[in-house]
């Protein structure tokens, strides 16, 4: 994991991270559409914040600009190691204290996409196969199903349509949804949206960490756990971490079924089988788990909370967990997609969510990688190429085109046909006095 | 609305028929006597703080709307339905007039407000919920027909998932009655409306509704959470507007007049925040192992033990801790070096002061935007959410019930103790739970109530110094 700090090195970095950058910016500030539309607002850019972590975790935010190549010429001087996207304001970030506080002209954001961040430290609980900030390809899939099942999610029940996934560089992926009507979310709307993605309640102080209550699960729990997690937990989950293998695995899940009684003559039964058993750690705990879906289907009317105790485990296990906090503020800022990280060196790219099985972390090029491909002559490196020639086995070809076609392009078209259309209505408005 | 000095009030265009609830969007044609400006805000305002104590008390919604129907009946009732109505109309907005002038009473008038409102909401029959919503004027259709029909599986579901009988109640020996209702109270019911998730956050955070396509589907019965936000959001825009009014011109016009007694009407009724500590409560590093065990309520306790242990705590953990102990009296200085002592050992002195000195700072409103950050209030922490790795939060709700009982036996209660406190804990009553736990540690009875982890504290400091004035507590 060589990470070569020489200037030369970063500037290129850079070179190629801004590159990238400016293409999604470029899309937020909805400038390129037609920068001479008159319905064009051509101070969004300026008002957007963006945030620098710089050499020695110097941390500098509310950093705005009026125009792309500042950002760019800012980026060239101040080489930092991270670049953050934050919200929309309704004055320039850089200026805000030049405005006063009260009446009309409060320092206060205005857009902000809808964002999630999924780390998979927040499940070191459930997987042993890594902890921290390691991560490897069997407990990825973690992950993988996470992407899924809020994809779905905010397709299928938000009705949202210009959703961007990334991985986070190292350890986890975010989530950037980019329709208007998420932008102008409020932050009760954003809070209410990651309530309604919260399913695990758990830190080491409680043994039953997701309670599903009622008699049946929400439609969106219920079509999750059919299309998704049931799948994931008997079959790769099962495969990759063996859950109930050995003692201190299996007490921890026992200790999620509500009656002592039923969690004893599993225990009696499991420990007579431990030592004669000639089987994989893997079949052993297959044979567990559905010993263990068998006694509770067979004892669920002992108590309301045994009814739907075998989704509560696989929940607990398999369940996307996010960070609220990130999703909850309007303020809060958040990594630009293609930054590099700095600890692993990898690039964060794109994920498609349609064909997230494929995504490997551990194959995600790195920054030596892409010097080394620079120094070799080997790609153009000139995004703005239209070249669609699919032979582009440049490291990153793949991941822009990808961000291009199936992200920027569909939002850059909805972003015109809005400001088409609210010019047109503000046009026939205009006879009207004060709109207010 | 004009204010007058003369004995008789002219007739008032308003005619009122039925018990509705008035939205409160202008300010009516009536003329107001400058005494009754004053009588009718402060029954109001005695109503807006039975709302605010009931509240703070952790009280259910079904127990919040008894409170408020007592409430109204005593402080805002009147023989004559136009009086009343009148009354209800022109204290509301005195009242708004009063709390539009910050931020912190702003804040305050819009909970309470929106909190009455929904009380109020919820005690009137059907018809006259449909009416209410009716004058919202809200575009949004009920769902019928072949929609309906594809809906109703999944309506179904949504239903069912959110019915639960508790275990007590099915072993009574009306077992069957109880299921028969049950059974019933799990029909979809008849009339749904589809409106915009966003108009009904608190329906999806507790998803409460089916959401398709960006639309929620809200039932008859859940009424209550599409106008209380459409509410709260009118409310919220109207104090702007007459903070607005008031700054540029009502209360120089008024200086004689009304806004000595606006200025007056404000000062009364905002509770102790404990953003400023008493002689009572100041503490030194050297004190503060000592009064961990002896006066900081379990939530704190455990924060403190963790901290101690791990060397670290979260970031939530570090902000319920670190503005209690600021509510406490540790001065800036002292905190700095109590956290850097304790992070030290795990990150380093270095790492401290880059990473986290500064929210430390910020938060005795040194950093940023100044802003004194009061300490927080045991509903606020109740209602927050602690995740892998968090300490914070209250320990009786979001303990499990054997380390809930472990971590009792630590602060001395007996088993009898335990058992009362758990009886609270399993009816959600936490902060019956804690106030239990206080008057069996202290051995004396506390009637107010404990809705402040300082305030258990303050107290806790009180009952400890009277016993041994001289000794350190």
């Amino acid at each position: 994991m060589a990470f070569l700090r020489t200037r030369y090195v970063l500037v290129l970095s850079l070179t190629l991270t801004l590159k990238a950058i400016l293409l999604l910016i470029i899309t937020s500030s909805m400038v390129v559409i037609d920068g001479k539309h008159p319905g064009c607002d051509e101070y969004y850019f300026g008002r957007r914040e963006f945030s620098f972590t710089l050499e020695n975790d110097v941390y500098l935010r509310y950093k705005s600009f009026k125009s792309v190549s500042s950002l760019e010429h800012a980026i060239k001087s101040c080489f930092p190691y991270k670049i953050d996207i934050g919200a929309v304001y309704s004055v320039d970030p850089d200026k805000r204290h030049a405005y006063s506080q009260t009446g009309t002209n409060v320092f206060t954001p205005v857009e902000r996409e809808l964002v999630f961040d999924i780390d998979i430290t927040d499940y070191d609980d459930v997987r042993y196969c890594c902890s921290g900030a390691d991560v490897c390809s069997k407990c990825w899939p973690l992950m993988t199903v996470a992407i899924k099942v809020i994809h779905t999610s905010l397709k299928e029940d938000f009705g949202f349509k210009h959703i961007l996934w990334v991985f986070s560089g190292r350890r986890g992926v975010h989530c950037w949804v980019c329709d208007p009507k998420a932008r102008r979310m409020t932050n009760e709307q954003r809070s209410a949206v990651a309530e309604y993605f919260r399913v695990y309640k758990g830190n080491e102080n409680n043994a039953r960490k997701v309670a599903l209550m009622g008699y049946s699960l929400h439609p969106f729990l219920a079509r999750s756990y059919v299309d998704l997690l049931k799948g994931f937990f008997e079959g790769e989950l099962q495969a990759n971490q063996s859950i109930f293998s050995t003692k201190d695995k299996y007490d921890k899940i026992l200790e999620m079924i509500s009656d002592e009684d039923i969690q004893s003559e599993l225990r009696e039964k499991w420990e007579k089988s431990a030592n004669r058993s000639s089987l994989s750690e893997e079949a052993i705990s297959l044979v567990r788990w559905d010993q263990l879906k068998n006694t509770l289907q067979s004892k669920k009317h002992k108590a309301p909370t045994l009814r739907m105790c075998v989704e509560e485990i696989v929940f607990t296990f398999a369940y996307p967990r996010i960070d609220l906090e990130v999703s909850k503020q309007m303020n809060h800022l958040l990594k630009a997609p293609f930054c590099v990280h700095p600890k692993t060196g990898r690039v964060c790219v794109p994920i498609d969510p349609n064909n997230c099985d494929e995504f490997d972390p551990l194959a995600v090029p790195t920054l030596s990688q892409l010097i080394e491909e620079i120094n070799s002559g080997g790609s153009k490196m000139d995004v703005d190429d239209d070249d669609d020639d699919d032979t582009d086995t440049s490291l990153l070809g793949k991941s822009i085109k990808f961000f291009r076609s199936s992200f920027l392009e569909p939002l850059l078209k909805s972003c015109k046909e809005e400001i088409e259309s609210s010019y047109k209505t503000k046009i026939d408005k205009s006879k009207d006095s004060f709109s207010w | 609305m004009e204010v007058i000095r003369s004995q008789k009030r002219t007739a008032s265009n308003d005619v009122v028929s039925n018990p509705k609830i008035p939205l409160y969007l202008t300010a009516p044609p009536l003329e107001v006597r400058l005494e009754e400006f004053e009588l009718f805000a402060i029954d109001r305002l005695r109503v807006l703080k039975g709302v605010s104590d009931g509240l703070a008390r952790g009280k259910n919604p079904k127990e919040m709307d008894d409170v408020v129907d007592a409430l109204w009946k005593e402080h805002m009732r009147h023989s004559d339905a136009s009086e009343m109505l009148n009354k209800d109309i022109i204290s509301h907005f005195v009242i708004r007039l009063v709390y539009c002038r910050s931020d912190e009473l702003k804040k305050w008038f819009l909970s309470m407000e929106t909190a009455l409102f929904r009380h109020r909401f919820r005690l009137r029959n059907f018809e006259a919920q449909r009416a209410i919503v009716g004058e919202f004027g809200l575009p949004y259709k009920a769902v019928t027909g072949a929609e309906l029909e594809s809906l109703k599986e999944r309506l179904g579901q949504v239903v069912r998932s959110l019915g639960q009988i508790s275990p007590s109640v099915v072993n009574d020996i009306c077992c069957v009655s109880v299921c028969f209702f049950s059974f019933l109270s799990f029909a979809v019911e008849a009339v749904y409306y589809k409106v915009p998730f966003e108009e009904v956050p608190d329906l999806v955070a507790g998803r409460r509704v089916l959401i398709q396509k960006g639309h929620a589907f809200v039932a008859g019965s859940q009424l209550v959470s599409l106008v209380v936000t459409q509410f709260r959001s009118h409310i919220s825009k109207a104090l702007i507007l007459t903070n607005r009014k008031w700054m540029t011109t009502i209360r120089e016009r008024e200086k004689d007049r009304l806004t000595p007694i606006v200025e007056a009407l404000s000062t009364t009724y905002v509770g102790p925040d404990y953003s400023q500590s008493n002689d009572y409560a100041d503490i030194s590093l050297k004190d503060i192992d000592q009064v961990s065990k002896s006066s900081f309520p379990l939530c704190m306790r455990h924060l403190f033990e963790k901290l101690r242990e791990d060397h670290h705590l979260k970031h939530g953990g570090r902000m319920q801790l670190g503005l209690f102990l600021k509510g406490v009296g540790l001065k800036l200085d002292d905190a700095l070096a109590f956290w850097r002592a304790e992070f030290s050992k795990k990150v380093g002195s270095e790492r401290f002061d880059k990473e986290y000195a500064y929210g430390i700072r910020h938060n005795y409103g040194k950093e940023g935007k100044r802003t004194d950050y009061t300490p927080y209030a045991c509903q606020k922490i109740i209602s927050s959410a602690p995740g892998v790795g968090d300490h914070h939060g209250c320990p009786y709700r979001h303990f499990s019930e054997d380390n809930l009982r472990a971590a009792l036996g630590r602060m001395g209660l007996s088993s009898r103790g335990m058992e009362d406190v758990m009886d609270k804990v399993r009816n959600k009553h936490y902060q019956l739970a804690c106030t239990l736990t206080f008057e069996a540690v202290y051995g004396t009875s506390c009637d107010v109530g404990i809705n402040h982890p300082n305030q258990y504290f303050e107290e806790s400091q009180k009952i400890l110094k009277s016993k041994t004035p001289a000794a350190p507590v």
